[in-house]
C-alpha cells in the first residue's frame, strides 16, 4: 500500500485507505469489497452518538463490563444445553403450522366429549415425530457442542497486571489486551494497539471471512504503537454485522483519535507475515463481528413444496367436506330419531342412574352435537392431511442430500473438497432447473491467471504456440547463501527468455528490460518469503488483490527479474542474479474510471521513468501521437489475436520524465496527497499529468484457464433445455471470447451486441434486436417448415453493465426480458455484483421458471442468494459465496452431475412420494368414511384405533421413504447420454394437478373396492366389527404398498425388504393388537384369518383395486410412452442384449461402451 | 453437513487439513447408488400373460364360490309385524307390557339341510356399531372378578341403586331375548346352544368366576336377564350378542340343530317375542341355513371373481389384438420426442 495512514488525519485516512484496497485491482474483476467499502465509509462518516455506541476502557476490563456486562468470548452455535433441551426443541418444532394441527387435533380428543381413540393412542404419532426430530436435532446439536468446545478451550494471550498470560479463549472480556503471533487466530474483534512491524502495519488473511486470500493490512495507531503501557478508551458502535466497516474513537493520553476498519482485526482473520501484534478486544464472542455473520444455512422452500401445498389446500377442503357431509347426516339422522333417542338400545339418551333423577347422558343438544361430531370426524378423518409426509420428506432429503455429497463424481480432487449440501430442503429444485445464471471467472475458468504471450515493440513472443517443449523454467535466485525461488512456475518462451537476458545490449533487449521492468514494479503485489522443508530453499509468493498481477510478476519473475523486496518507498529486483533498487516515488492506483495504473520509479542513476499499465482502450487514448503508429497497430493486431483466443490483455506503457516535468508533478502530487477532501478525485487529475504521451512497450497476454469440462457441461447443459446465461465482470471481448471457448457461443449463431451509454439508445438498441431476433427466428422457422432439415438460428445477446445501468430497474426491463427469452445465449459482461442480481431477478420475476446461481465469489453472494438454487464454487476466491450458497461443490462440471442426475432423481423421487402419499392417506380416510355411513354417522371406525395410528408409522411409512431415497427412474449413463431427459422436470411431469387428480380417482376407485367389497359380501352375516376391521386393514395396508411395489422402478434387496417387510410387520401388529384380552376386537384376526372368505376377499381387493391402474399405465406405457419411458426399456433391454450376447461380443461392447 | 459449516463460519479449522486426506467419500456402490437391482417393465407379454393368469385363477374361484353359496340353503322368516297380534295398534306399549307374547308360525323346508344347521336371529337397522353403543362397555370387569367396579365407560347402565352393574354398558343392557323353540312333527327339535360363541371369548375375555349381578335391575330392562349363578364364560348368548356386529343388518347365532331337514319338512316355530325392536322400527328375522366353506348364503363373492376373472381375460385378449395390429419396438430411441420432431431443441 503506497498510501499509509499514519500521519494523515483519521477520518480521511480510513477513507483513501478503503478505496486504495479496493482500487488496487489491476482489473474491475471483483466488486464485492468495493461496494462494502463503500458503504462502511458512509458509516465511517457519520457521528457517532453516545447512545449507539459502548465504551471500552484498554486494559481495565473490570471498569469496562462495570455498567453493562458485555458478553464474554465464549462462543454457542449449539442451540440447546441438557436443560434447555426439551422446552427450547419443542417451541422449536411447534413453529411449524403441521405440528400445530397435529396438537390441536390431539388436544380435542382429549376432550371427554370428543375421545375418539384412546388417550395414549391420540398422542402417539405426535410424540413419535417429536421424538424422531428430537433424536435429530440431539445428534446435530452434539456435534456442534463438540465444535464449540474446540474453539472455546483454544488459548490466548492475555495481559494481566502486566504480563502475558495464557488463557482460554472463552475467558476473554471486553477491554482485555491479547497479544497474537504470527500465524495465529484472532479470538476476538480487536482494535490494533501496536505491531511487530516499525510503522504500525500488521498483515492479515480474511479468508475466513469474506474469502479473500490475499493478505490486507491493517494499522496500529501511532499514538498507541510502541508504547510500553496501554490506557485510553474507545467509544466503538455497537455490535453489527459490517465486516467492512468500523466506527469509533480513541482517547489516549487526552487526544482523540478516530479509528476506523483498518484498524480493526476481526475474529476469525489469522495474522500473516507480523511476528507480533498487540491490540484490545471490544467485541467478544457472539457479538463479534464473524459470529453475527454466521447465519447459517439459508432458508429457502421448494417450488414443489410450494405446489405441493396448493393441493394440500384442496385436501383439507376434502377434509372439510367430508366432515361436513358427516355432521349433516348426523343432523339429519337425529332429527330422525329424535323420539326414540331416550330408550334407543344403542343410544339411549336416558341416564337413569342417578336415584330418582332422570338425566340426558352425553346429550348437549342438536346444535353441539352437530358441532361435535363435526370435530369427532375431523379427529378421524385428521390424516387426511398427511402430516407425515412432511417428516418422510425431511427424511427422504436427508438421504438424497447423503447421497449428493456422497457421490465420487462430484468430488474435487484438486480443493479436495466434497460436494456440500447446505440447503436440505430444496434438492428436488436441482431437477427443474430452467435457467443458470454463471460467473464466469473462477466458475468458468480456474481463477489461475497464466502468463502466456507477449507482445514486445510490435513482435510476438507466443509461449506456447510453436515451442512444444515449453519447460516451465524456474528461476532462482541466492540471498544470503539462500535460494530463492518463486512459488509458482511459469512457462517460458525460450526465445524471449534468451532476449531478456542479453541484458541492454541491444535496443531490443532494453525494451525487453523495460517491459518485464515494468511488470515487476507495475503493481502493488507484497511478495512474501516462505519456508520450505529445505532449509536452504525458500519460496517467495506474490500476494495481491489481483491474480493478473500475481500472474505477471510471476512471470516477470520467471523471466529473471524476481521482485523480492517492497515497500512503500522502495523495490528491490533481482534482475538476472543482480539487485537493483529502485526508489517509488509514486503511485497512481488503479481506478475502473481510468483503467490503468502506474508507477513513478527514481533509478539510481536519478533519472524517473513512469510506467503504465492498464486496459487497451484506456491506454490506447494517452500513447503520444508522436509514436510509430505501425508499433501501436502491429501492438494492436496483436491484442486483438490473444483476446480473440480468451486472453486477458494488458498494454503496458512507459515514458521518461524530466527534471521539470517530474517536478511539475510531484508538487501537485505531494498537494492532492494531502489534502483533506476530495483526495482520490484530486489525484485522479494529477495522474494525467504523467499518464500521457506514453510510448507502448508492448502487451501482455494472460490466460484464465477454463475449467476440466466445462465446454462439455455447457453443451450438455444446453441439450437439457437449461439456457446458461454468463453474467461476468469482464470485459466483452474477453467474454466473448470464453464464450466461443467453453462452447457457449457457437459460429452458427448470430449475436447482438447492446452497448449503449443512454437510456434512449438503450431503447433504441432493444427494439432493434427485438426486431432482428423476430425476423431471424421467423425465416428460419420458414426455412425449417420448407427444409425441414435447419434448425433456427440460435441467437446470442451480449450486453455490457452500462446498458444494463439503464435498463434494469427501468420499464426497459420487460423488453429486455422478451429478447433475452427469445436468445439461447445471454452475455453480460461489466456488471457489477447488484446488477448480477437484478439480471437473475428479471427472469425470476417474470417467469415460474426455476433459476439456479453460480459462481465462486463474494461478488456472487448477491446472486446466489437471489436465484431459486443457488451455487457456491469452493475454488479460488474463498469462502463467500459457499456460505450463501444453498450447494457448494468444486468445479462448474459437477453442475452436470448434479442437475442431469440428482436433481432429475430427486425431483422424480420427491414428486412420485409426494403423490403416493396423498394417495396413501386418502385411501385410508376414504375407507374409514364409508364406514361412518353406515354406523348412523357416529364415526365408529372399524379398523381399530391402533391400526389407524400406526398405518403411518408402521404399516406402510418405511416403504416411501426408502423408494423416496433409493429409487432411480433411469440410469446415470442414460440420464447422461441423453441430457433431454431433464426436460420432465422442467415440465413438471411428475407431479402436477392432472396427475394429482388422476391419483385421486385411483384412491377412490381403490378405496370403494377395499371396503364395499366386504360390505356386500359380509352383509347381514354374523361378522363383528373387529374381524372386519382387520379384512379393512389388511386390504389398506397390503393395497397400498403393492401400488408402490407396482410403481417401483429399480428393485433393491432393501426395497424388497421394506415393502414385503412393511406387510409382514402389519400381521403381526395386527395379532398383537387382537391378542390383548382387554380390547373389544380379542381374537379377530385368529378367528376371521381361519376363514376362506377372508383370504378370497383379501386377493379380490387386492387385483380389482389395482386392475384400473395396471390397464391405464400399460396403455399410456405401451401406447403413449414418454422419453423416460423409452430410455427405461432401452436400458433394460439393452442390458439384456449384453447378457445374451455373451462372451463373443464382449469384445467390441467394452470398447464402445454405450456411455 | 450444512450445520457444521455453518457453525465453522468464524473459526480457523484445525482440523481441516488434517481431514482433508480422508475427505474423498469412499467408494460403495450402496453411496454411488449403484447396488444390483432389478428393473421390471411393462412389456405387453407380461402385462397379457398377468392378464390371463388373473382370469385362469379367478374364473375358477368365482365359479366354487357361486356353486358353495347356491348349495346353501337358508329359510329365513320375518316376524317382527308378523307376531304381534292384528288387534294391536301400539307395538312398542304391547312389547313393554307382560301379556303373553308367544307366537307360533311354520316354515318349510324347501331343500333338503344337512346338519349342522344354524339358527340365527337377524336385526335389520339395529346399529350395534353406533359409537355410544360400541364404547359402553368394560372389558375389565367382564374377565376380572376384581375389576367389578371398573364400569366408567358403561354409562349410562353403570351402576343401579348405586351398585355396579355386572356386566355394565348398553351392549349387555340390550341383549336380545327373543326366544325360539323348533319343532317337527311334533317331535322337538333340540336346539345346540353349546358352542355358539367363540372359543376364544369364553376362554380367555369372559371369566370363569365372573357372574352377573345387579343386571337389569334400573329403571328400564333393555332386554334379556342373566342367570347370576352361571359364570359369564358359560353365557353364550351374552358372549355372542357382545362381540358387536359390524353393520346394522347383522345375524347372531342362536343355536345349531344338529339332525338333517328334509325336502318338504314343516317345521314349527314357538317363538317368544319379547324384543323391543318396535321403538326403532328395527326388522327381526328368524334364519335357519346350512353353511359352505364360505360361510352363509351370498353370490357376491363368485360374482366378483367371476367379473373381475372375466374383465381380464377380456382385456387379456384386447392387449392381445391390438398387440399384433399395431406393436412398438421397446426401447426405440427414434420414439424419443427429440428425434421425432426434429429441431425442437
Amino acid at each position: 500500500m503506497s498510501i499509509h495512514s499514519s500521519g494523515s488525519r483519521s477520518n480521511n485516512s480510513i477513507l483513501e485507505v478503503s478505496l486504495s484496497r479496493s482500487g488496487s485491482k489491476a482489473r474491475p474483476v471483483r466488486y464485492g469489497s468495493k461496494g462494502a467499502d463503500s458503504e462502511g465509509l458512509s458509516m465511517s462518516q457519520r457521528e457517532l452518538r453516545d447512545e449507539d455506541a459502548r465504551l471500552v476502557y484498554i486494559n481495565d476490563p473490570g471498569k469496562t463490563n462495570e455498567t453493562f456486562e458485555f458478553g464474554g468470548n465464549s462462543i454457542r452455535t449449539s442451540k440447546y444445553s441438557v436443560l434447555t433441551f426439551i422446552p427450547r426443541n419443542l417451541f422449536e418444532q411447534f413453529h411449524r403450522v403441521a405440528y400445530v394441527y397435529f396438537l390441536i387435533i390431539a388436544i380435542l380428543n382429549q376432550l371427554p366429549q370428543l375421545a375418539v381413540f384412546g388417550r395414549g393412542v391420540s398422542i402417539l404419532p405426535l410424540t413419535f415425530v417429536l421424538f424422531v426430530t428430537a433424536v435429530k436435532d440431539v445428534y446435530e446439536d452434539w456435534r456442534r457442542h463438540k465444535s464449540d468446545r474446540v474453539e472455546n478451550n483454544r488459548l490466548a494471550s492475555v495481559l494481566v497486571d502486566g504480563k502475558f498470560e495464557e488463557k482460554k479463549w472463552r475467558d476473554v472480556r471486553v477491554g482485555e489486551v491479547i497479544r497474537i503471533k504470527a500465524n495465529e487466530p484472532i479470538p476476538c474483534d480487536i482494535v490494533l494497539l501496536s505491531t511487530s512491524d516499525p510503522t504500525g502495519v500488521a498483515y492479515v488473511q480474511t479468508i475466513n471471512l469474506d474469502g479473500e486470500s490475499n493478505l490486507k493490512t491493517r494499522y496500529a495507531k501511532q499514538e498507541t504503537h510502541g508504547k510500553e503501557g496501554f490506557g485510553g478508551v474507545i467509544k466503538c458502535e455497537k455490535p453489527n454485522r459490517n465486516i467492512y466497516g468500523f466506527l469509533a474513537n480513541m482517547e489516549v493520553d487526552g487526544k482523540k483519535l478516530s479509528l476506523g476498519s483498518s484498524n480493526i482485526v476481526l475474529r476469525g482473520c489469522e495474522l500473516k507475515n507480523t511476528s507480533l501484534a498487540i491490540g484490545v478486544a471490544v467485541y467478544c464472542g457472539s457479538e463479534t463481528k464473524a459470529m453475527l455473520n454466521s447465519s447459517g444455512a439459508p432458508s429457502k422452500r421448494s417450488r414443489l413444496e410450494t405446489r405441493m401445498n396448493f393441493e394440500i389446500i384442496w385436501l383439507s377442503f376434502f377434509l372439510v367436506a367430508l366432515c361436513t357431509v358427516t355432521s349433516v347426516c348426523a343432523a339429519v339422522w337425529l332429527k330422525r330419531h329424535k323420539d326414540e333417542l331416550n330408550l334407543l338400545p344403542y343410544y339411549r339418551k336416558l341416564d337413569f342412574s342417578e336415584e330418582g333423577e332422570v338425566e340426558n347422558y352425553k346429550y348437549y343438544g342438536w346444535g353441539l352435537e352437530i358441532l361435535f361430531t363435526f370435530l369427532m370426524s375431523v379427529i378421524v378423518f385428521q390424516v387426511m392431511i398427511p402430516i407425515s409426509l412432511y417428516i418422510s420428506m425431511e427424511l427422504v432429503r436427508v438421504g438424497q442430500a447423503y447421497f449428493m455429497i456422497r457421490d465420487n463424481r462430484m468430488y474435487d480432487e484438486e480443493t479436495k473438497s466434497r460436494f456440500q449440501c447446505r440447503a436440505l430442503n430444496i434438492n428436488e429444485d436441482l431437477g427443474q432447473i430452467k435457467y443458470v445464471f454463471s460467473d464466469k471467472t473462477g466458475t468458468l475458468t480456474q481463477n489461475k491467471m497464466e502468463f502466456q504471450c507477449a507482445s514486445i515493440w510490435g513482435v510476438d513472443y507466443n509461449s506456447t504456440k510453436d515451442n512444444m517443449e515449453g519447460e516451465q523454467v524456474e528461476h532462482s535466485v541466492e540471498v544470503d547463501g539462500k535460494v530463492i525461488r518463486p512459488k509458482m512456475k511459469v512457462k517460458v518462451n525460450p526465445e524471449l527468455l534468451q532476449l531478456s537476458r542479453s541484458g541492454l545490449q541491444n535496443v531490443e533487449g532494453k525494451r525487453i528490460h523495460d517491459f518485464f521492468l515494468a511488470l515487476a514494479t507495475c503493481n502493488t503485489i507484497v511478495p512474501l518469503l516462505v519456508d520450505t522443508p529445505d532449509p536452504d530453499v525458500k519460496l517467495i509468493d506474490y500476494q495481491g488483490e489481483s491474480p493478473d498481477e500475481q500472474a505477471l510478476a510471476y512471470a516477470a519473475a520467471a523471466y529473471g527479474f524476481m521482485l523480492i523486496e517492497r515497500t512503500s518507498g522502495h523495490i528491490i529486483l533481482d534482475i538476472h542474479g543482480e539487485r537493483q533498487k529502485f526508489n517509488v516515488l509514486g503511485l497512481h492506483e488503479f481506478d475502473s474510471d481510468r483503467k490503468r495504473m502506474s508507477v513513478i520509479l527514481g533509478y539510481p542513476d536519478s533519472s524517473v521513468k513512469v510506467f503504465v499499465k492498464g486496459a487497451d482502450t484506456s491506454m490506447l487514448n494517452v500513447i503520444d501521437k508522436s509514436f510509430n503508429m505501425d508499433l501501436v497497430r502491429a501492438t494492436e493486431a496483436h491484442l486483438h489475436s490473444y483476446s480473440s483466443m480468451g486472453l486477458r490483455t494488458l498494454v503496458i506503457g512507459t515514458r521518461d520524465l524530466n527534471a521539470s516535468e517530474f517536478e511539475k508533478w510531484h508538487s501537485a502530487f505531494e498537494a492532492a496527497s494531502t489534502a483533506v477532501f476530495g483526495r482520490a478525485a484530486l489525484l485522479r487529475r494529477v495522474s494525467s499529468i504523467v499518464e500521457s504521451s506514453l510510448s507502448v512497450l508492448g502487451a501482455s497476454a494472460i490466460e484464465d484457464k477454463l475449467q476440466q469440462g466445462v465446454p462439455e457441461s455447457i453443451e450438455s447443459l444446453r441439450i437439457a433445455g437449461i439456457k446458461v446465461w454468463v453474467l461476468t465482470g469482464d470485459k466483452q471481448e474477453t467474454a466473448i471470447s470464453i464464450g466461443y471457448s467453453s462452447k457457449l457461443l457457437t459460429s452458427r449463431m448470430t449475436q447482438i451486441i447492446i452497448n449503449s451509454k443512454t437510456r434512449e439508445s438503450c431503447r433504441k438498441s432493444l427494439e432493434d434486436a427485438l426486431v432482428m431476433s423476430k425476423k431471424l427466428l421467423s425465416s428460419s422457422g420458414v426455412a425449417n417448415d420448407a427444409g425441414g432439415s435447419s434448425d433456427a438460428t440460435p441467437v446470442a445477446l451480449i450486453i455490457d453493465g452500462t446498458s444494463l445501468v439503464h435498463i434494469l430497474d427501468s420499464e426497459l426491463e420487460e423488453q429486455l426480458f422478451q429478447l433475452a427469452s427469445r436468445c439461447s445465449v445471454v452475455l453480460c459482461c461489466r456488471v457489477a455484483p447488484l446488477q448480477k442480481a437484478g439480471i437473475v431477478a428479471l427472469v425470476k420475476n417474470r417467469t415460474s421458471d426455476m433459476t439456479l446461481a453460480i459462481g465462486d465469489g463474494a461478488n456472487d453472494v448477491s446472486m446466489i442468494q437471489m436465484a431459486d438454487v443457488g451455487v457456491g464454487i469452493s475454488g479460488q476466491e474463498g469462502r463467500q459465496a459457499v456460505m450463501a450458497s444453498d450447494f457448494a461443490m468444486g468445479q462448474f462440471r459437477f453442475l452436470v452431475p448434479l442437475l442431469l442426475i440428482h436433481g432429475h432423481w430427486n425431483y422424480q423421487r420427491l414428486g412420485y412420494m409426494i403423490l403416493y402419499n396423498f394417495y396413501r392417506n386418502a385411501v385410508l380416510v376414504l375407507v374409514l368414511f364409508w364406514y361412518v355411513l353406515f354406523t348412523a354417522f357416529t364415526l365408529t371406525t372399524a379398523i381399530n384405533e391402533w391400526s389407524t395410528t400406526l398405518y403411518s408409522i408402521i404399516y406402510s411409512s418405511l416403504p416411501t421413504i426408502i423408494v423416496g431415497i433409493l429409487d432411480k427412474d433411469l440410469g446415470r449413463r442414460t440420464l447422461l447420454k441423453y441430457p433431454q431427459l431433464y426436460g420432465a422436470g422442467q415440465r413438471h411431469e411428475a407431479y402436477n394437478k392432472k396427475l394429482f387428480v388422476w391419483t385421486m380417482l385411483d384412491t377412490l376407485w381403490q378405496s370403494l373396492v377395499i371396503f364395499w367389497a366386504p360390505l356386500f359380501a359380509y352383509w347381514s352375516s354374523t361378522v363383528d366389527v373387529a374381524s372386519i376391521g382387520d379384512l379393512w386393514t389388511f386390504g389398506v395396508v397390503i393395497l397400498v404398498n403393492l401400488h408402490l411395489a407396482m410403481d417401483v422402478i429399480r428393485w433393491y434387496w432393501l426395497t424388497h425388504v421394506v415393502i414385503w417387510g412393511s406387510i409382514v410387520a402389519t400381521f403381526i401388529s395386527v395379532m398383537i393388537i387382537d391378542a390383548i384380552p382387554n380390547l373389544p376386537g380379542y381374537w379377530a384376526f385368529f378367528h376371521v384369518a381361519g376363514t376362506g372368505l377372508f383370504w378370497l376377499l383379501l386377493l379380490g381387493i387386492v387385483i380389482a383395486a389395482l386392475l384400473p391402474r395396471l390397464v391405464v399405465k400399460f396403455v399410456y406405457q405401451y401406447y403413449f410412452p414418454n422419453d423416460i419411458q423409452i430410455c427405461r426399456e432401452a436400458e433394460k433391454i439393452g442390458y439384456e442384449r449384453v447378457v445374451e450376447s455373451g462372451q463373443i461380443e464382449m469384445l467390441p461392447i467394452s470398447d464402445n461402451p454405450p456411455r | 453437513m450444512a450445520s457444521s459449516s455453518a457453525a465453522g463460519a468464524g473459526s480457523t479449522d484445525p482440523t481441516a487439513a488434517r481431514r482433508n486426506n480422508t475427505k474423498r467419500p469412499k467408494y460403495s456402490k450402496f453411496t454411488q447408488q449403484e447396488l444390483p437391482a432389478c428393473k421390471p417393465i411393462l412389456t405387453p407379454r407380461a402385462v397379457i400373460s398377468a392378464f390371463l393368469l388373473v382370469s385362469v385363477v379367478f374364473v375358477p374361484i368365482g365359479v366354487a364360490a357361486l356353486i358353495a353359496s347356491r348349495k346353501v340353503v337358508e329359510i329365513v322368516y320375518r316376524y317382527e309385524s308378523k307376531c304381534i297380534p292384528p288387534n294391536v295398534t301400539d307395538k312398542v306399549a304391547y312389547i313393554q307390557s307382560s301379556a303373553d307374547k308367544t307366537c307360533k308360525f311354520s316354515l318349510h323346508v324347501e331343500k333338503h339341510m344337512k346338519s349342522p344347521i344354524y339358527v340365527y336371529y337377524q336385526l335389520d337397522n339395529f346399529y350395534q356399531n353406533h359409537r355410544r353403543y360400541v364404547k359402553s362397555r368394560s372389558d375389565e370387569q367382564l374377565r376380572d372378578p376384581g375389576e367389578e367396579d371398573s364400569t366408567s365407560a358403561c354409562k349410562p347402565e353403570d351402576t343401579a341403586n348405586g351398585k355396579a352393574i355386572v356386566p355394565c354398558g348398553l351392549i349387555a343392557w340390550s341383549l336380545f331375548n327373543d326366544t325360539y323353540s323348533f319343532s317337527r312333527d311334533n317331535h322337538n327339535l333340540t336346539v345346540n346352544k353349546k358352542g355358539i360363541s367363540w372359543k376364544s371369548d369364553r376362554e380367555h375375555k369372559f371369566g370363569k368366576n365372573v357372574f352377573p349381578k345387579n343386571f337389569q335391575n334400573s329403571s328400564i330392562k333393555g332386554g334379556a336377564s342373566l342367570n347370576e349363578s352361571i359364570p359369564l364364560s358359560e353365557q353364550e348368548d351374552l358372549i355372542v350378542w357382545m362381540r358387536t356386529a359390524a353393520l346394522p343388518t347383522f345375524r347372531k347365532l342362536y343355536g345349531k340343530i344338529e339332525v338333517d331337514l328334509n325336502e318338504g319338512d314343516s317345521i314349527n316355530v314357538t317363538l317368544q317375542n319379547k324384543y323391543n325392536t318396535y321403538s326403532f322400527n328395527g326388522r327381526k328375522k328368524l334364519v335357519l341355513s346350512t353353511t359352505s366353506w364360505l360361510g352363509g348364503k351370498n353370490d357376491f363373492l363368485g360374482i366378483a371373481y367371476l367379473t373381475v376373472g372375466g374383465l381380464c381375460f377380456f382385456l387379456a385378449l384386447a392387449f392381445t389384438i391390438v398387440y399384433f395390429v399395431k406393436p412398438r419396438q421397446l426401447g426405440d430411441p427414434t420414439y424419443l420426442s427429440w428425434n421425432r420432431n426434429p429441431g425442437g431443441h
